[in-house]
Order: C-alpha cells, then sequence, then structure tokens
C-alpha cells in the first residue's frame, strides 16, 4: 500500500509556543476591543492605500492591464489576510469545545437523517484533517454511528470549513458565501443519507468491521478561557501559515484574468446557457487538488468575468471536495464500490447545485 | 524502560511531535524507546481519531496535537 506521506496531506502544520505569557485574562479580553478596532481601521482603507500605491506610486494607469491586475492583488492580499485571521481565530475558538470523540458520542446509534443533519452540522465545528480521516472513519463506524452519518461529516468536514467560508465571504460577498454553505450542507446530509439506504455496509474493508470497538478513552481537557483564546490564537498561527502561499498564488492568478481576460469572456466557456457547463466544472475540478485558499480568489475573478454562478458553485465544491488524494486514503478502509457509490452521490448533489444556481441565476 | 509511541501517518505535524518528544526524553536523560507508528490499523486500534496521538506504555497520553514539552516531561516523569 502506499504509504500517506507521499500523498499530500493539509496538515503540515507550524507549531507555535507562543503562549499569552503571563497575562491575566482581563488583560486578554480588554485588549479585544482594542485589537478590533484597529483592525477595523486598516481593514477599511485597504482600498485607497492599494490605489494610491497602483496609480500614484507606481507610474500604472487605472484601466490599463497591469495597472488593474496589480490594484487588484494589492488590495485582496491584505484584505483576505485579514479576514482569514478573525474568522480562523473565532472559528479555533468555537472549535476548543468540540473532539471528535465528543463528537462520535453524539452521533452514536443516532437514526438517520436526523443523524445525517446533525453530523454534517458538527463537521464543520469538529476539529478535522485529512489525514486522520481513516482513524476517525473507523472510530465512528466502530462505535455504533451509522455509515451514512459517517458520510455526511466526512463530506460535510472537508468542504464547509472556516477558510472557504472566510474566504467567500471576504471576496464574493455574504450571498454566495451563505449559499455555499447552506448547499454544501444539503449535499452532506443527502449523500450520506443516499449512502445509509443502500445498505453498503458490507462494501467496508474486512479488517475494519472484524475490529472490537475501541472505546478509546477520550482525554477530556477542561479548558479555561484563556486556553480557548490560545487555542484559537494557534489555530491561526498555524492555518494562515499553512495556506498563505496558495492565497498568493491564487491571487496572483485572479489578479492576472481581473487585468487581462476580457470581460464576459467567462460568459462564454462557463456561462449558463450551456448544459454542459457544469459537468465539465465537476470534471475539472476532480483532479485538482487545491484547499479552499487556492481556489476562491480565482472563482472570485472568473464571477467577475461573467462565469454562471452555479458551474463557478459547482466546480469550486468539485476541487473541494472530489479529491483524488482523498479517495486514496479512503480506499483503505473502503472497498471501491462504495468509494464509486461516494463520488458518485456527491457528484449528483454538486450537479444538483450547478444546475439548480444557473437556473436561477440566469 | 518506557515504550513511547507516536501515531500518526507520517504528516509534518506527526514528525514534529516525534522530534519534540524524542527531544525531552534525552533532555530528561529518560531510558525509552520511541517508535513511529504510521500503520492505519494498528492506529486505529488505540481508539485514536485523530492524529498525531501520543502512547505512553500503552496508554494514550494525547490525541491531535503536537503536545507541550511540559506535558511530555510530565508522562515521564509519573512512568519512572
Amino acid at each position: 500500500m502506499k504509504p500517506i506521506q507521499d500523498i499530500h496531506c493539509g496538515c503540515e502544520a507550524r507549531v507555535s509556543s507562543s503562549r499569552l505569557g503571563g497575562l491575566p485574562l482581563w488583560a486578554v479580553i480588554a485588549m479585544a476591543p482594542l485589537a478590533l478596532g484597529l483592525w477595523w481601521l486598516v481593514y477599511t482603507h485597504l482600498k485607497p492605500a492599494a490605489d494610491f500605491v497602483t496609480y500614484r506610486v507606481l507610474p500604472l494607469n487605472p484601466g490599463s492591464h497591469w495597472g488593474e491586475a496589480l490594484a487588484f492583488f494589492l488590495y485582496d492580499t491584505p484584505k483576505v489576510m485579514m479576514l482569514l485571521v478573525l474568522v480562523v481565530f473565532g472559528v479555533g475558538v468555537i472549535r476548543s469545545y468540540f473532539s471528535p470523540e465528543r463528537t462520535r458520542s453524539l452521533l452514536a446509534g443516532k437514526s438517520l437523517l436526523a443523524g445525517n443533519v446533525m453530523a454534517a452540522l458538527l463537521g464543520v465545528v469538529t476539529p478535522f484533517c485529512s489525514c486522520s480521516a481513516v482513524p476517525l472513519f473507523i472510530g465512528f463506524v466502530t462505535a455504533g454511528v451509522p455509515l451514512g452519518v459517517t458520510f455526511s461529516f466526512l463530506i460535510a468536514a472537508p468542504m464547509v470549513n472556516e477558510i472557504a467560508l472566510g474566504l467567500l465571504y471576504g471576496l464574493v460577498g455574504f450571498k454566495v458565501a451563505a449559499l455555499y454553505a447552506a448547499t454544501g450542507l444539503c449535499i452532506a446530509v443527502a449523500a450520506g443519507w443516499t449512502i445509509g439506504q443502500l445498505k453498503l455496509e458490507g462494501h467496508i474493508e474486512d479488517w475494519v468491521t472484524r475490529m472490537n470497538a475501541v472505546g478509546g478513552e477520550a482525554v477530556a481537557e477542561k479548558m479555561t478561557w484563556k486556553e480557548r483564546i490560545h487555542y484559537g490564537w494557534n489555530a491561526v498561527v498555524e492555518i494562515i501559515g499553512r495556506v498563505w502561499k496558495y492565497i498568493l498564488i491564487g491571487i496572483a492568478l485572479g489578479a492576472l484574468i481581473h487585468g487581462f481576460v476580457p470581460e464576459a469572456f467567462m460568459a462564454r466557456i462557463m456561462g449558463s446557457g450551456s448544459w454542459w457547463s457544469v459537468p465539465l466544472a465537476v470534471v475539472l475540478g476532480v483532479p485538482m487538488y487545491s484547499n479552499a485558499a487556492g481556489v476562491i480568489p480565482v472563482v472570485e475573478a472568473l464571477l467577475g468575468k461573467g462565469a454562471a454562478l452555479g458551474s463557478t458553485l459547482a466546480f469550486m465544491m468539485s476541487v473541494i471536495a472530489l479529491s483524488l488524494p482523498e479517495m486514496v486514503i479512503l480506499r483503505k478502509v473502503l472497498k471501491p464500490r462504495l468509494i464509486a457509490v461516494f463520488i458518485a452521490v456527491v457528484a449528483a448533489g454538486i450537479l444538483v447545485v450547478g444546475y439548480l444556481f444557473n437556473a436561477v441565476w440566469a | 524502560m518506557m515504550e513511547i509511541k507516536i501515531l500518526g501517518p507520517g504528516c509534518k505535524k506527526c514528525d514534529q511531535a516525534a522530534a519534540r518528544v524524542a527531544a525531552v526524553v534525552s533532555a530528561t536523560g529518560t531510558q525509552a524507546q520511541i517508535e513511529k507508528v504510521t500503520d492505519m490499523m494498528e492506529i486505529a486500534g488505540f481508539g485514536v481519531m485523530s492524529t498525531p496521538a501520543v502512547v505512553v506504555d500503552g496508554k494514550v497520553m494525547c490525541v491531535g496535537k503536537i503536545p507541550e514539552r511540559d506535558e511530555i516531561a510530565a508522562w515521564l516523569g509519573a512512568g519512572s
């Protein structure tokens, strides 16, 4: 079997031992409004600053290809980073209340549908990393979490995450971010429910089914508020440290599209007129193993050039939710037929979302 | 002799956890054997759902994070 270290796994982490020093809790809390105020002040002045640098400091003209591209890059990069810091920190603090063990005990023995909905929602807030997908899958299934419910969790966890939502909100707007979250959760619930109905328990690899339920003494950690803040801050350092290069590449690509691709060019390729644009977007997305950080700046630029919302959402979901490396990892515990069903069901869900929004937004 | 196992499929976090445990072991002069476990079957056998995890003498001490130095030192002290 191929060792996992050959597969790119999104969990390379930078460790920070940065603790909040000897600061008392009240000092940390008192600093919060100050930090937020400063954050807001800088955030609201990013656009004029980017324009100033591009058109005054540098001899570029508004409306020129390079000028448009550079202004876009200089504005979007700090904007996205600042938003991410805020969102990742907030979600990090929320996550400190959840653990896979706790989520598992909440889901064990849950009936279908109610269990699927819960699993999809918990998938958003439970700390999850795709290289622990296999132990997590085994832990869930052996503890009596139904297969379909487990899948709802495994689909929602990587797809609807704080990075995707933060970036979408910052770059494309609230409406698209909310749509993405809502439809992503619906796909997770529907796909998990379908897999549950198909009774595919026999297509889990035999060694998993033979395994005894392992309780796994959940190392229950009671955290103080200060520790939760520390946890949130660690999440910021770790996640931003991991994704900043993808964001830079993504925004640079987006900036070039923004500056050089003619208006309405994408409308012809990824427009809502052609029936094949949604399936094409899904197929193109599978081999692309990028995370949300890299793909969303590109998505923003595509939307700006007239790509249809449905096709774009489909592309984005396919890139994030259907990735080849993850299939290879899951192959260790799932027989080929179950993997095929998983791909088919999720792809079908993405297609429905794509067509739906192309029809509604046309 | 303590037996320490670092569970993890081999992502960077797991390597860092292993390196930190090794550093603390040699700093405290503890007699311990450190083993990296990358096999999914074995990892799952410990009931661990998020990696990296550290197992000391068969007992799961922490999951899903790189332990702090003082935590590791405490486990080493408790066993000897």
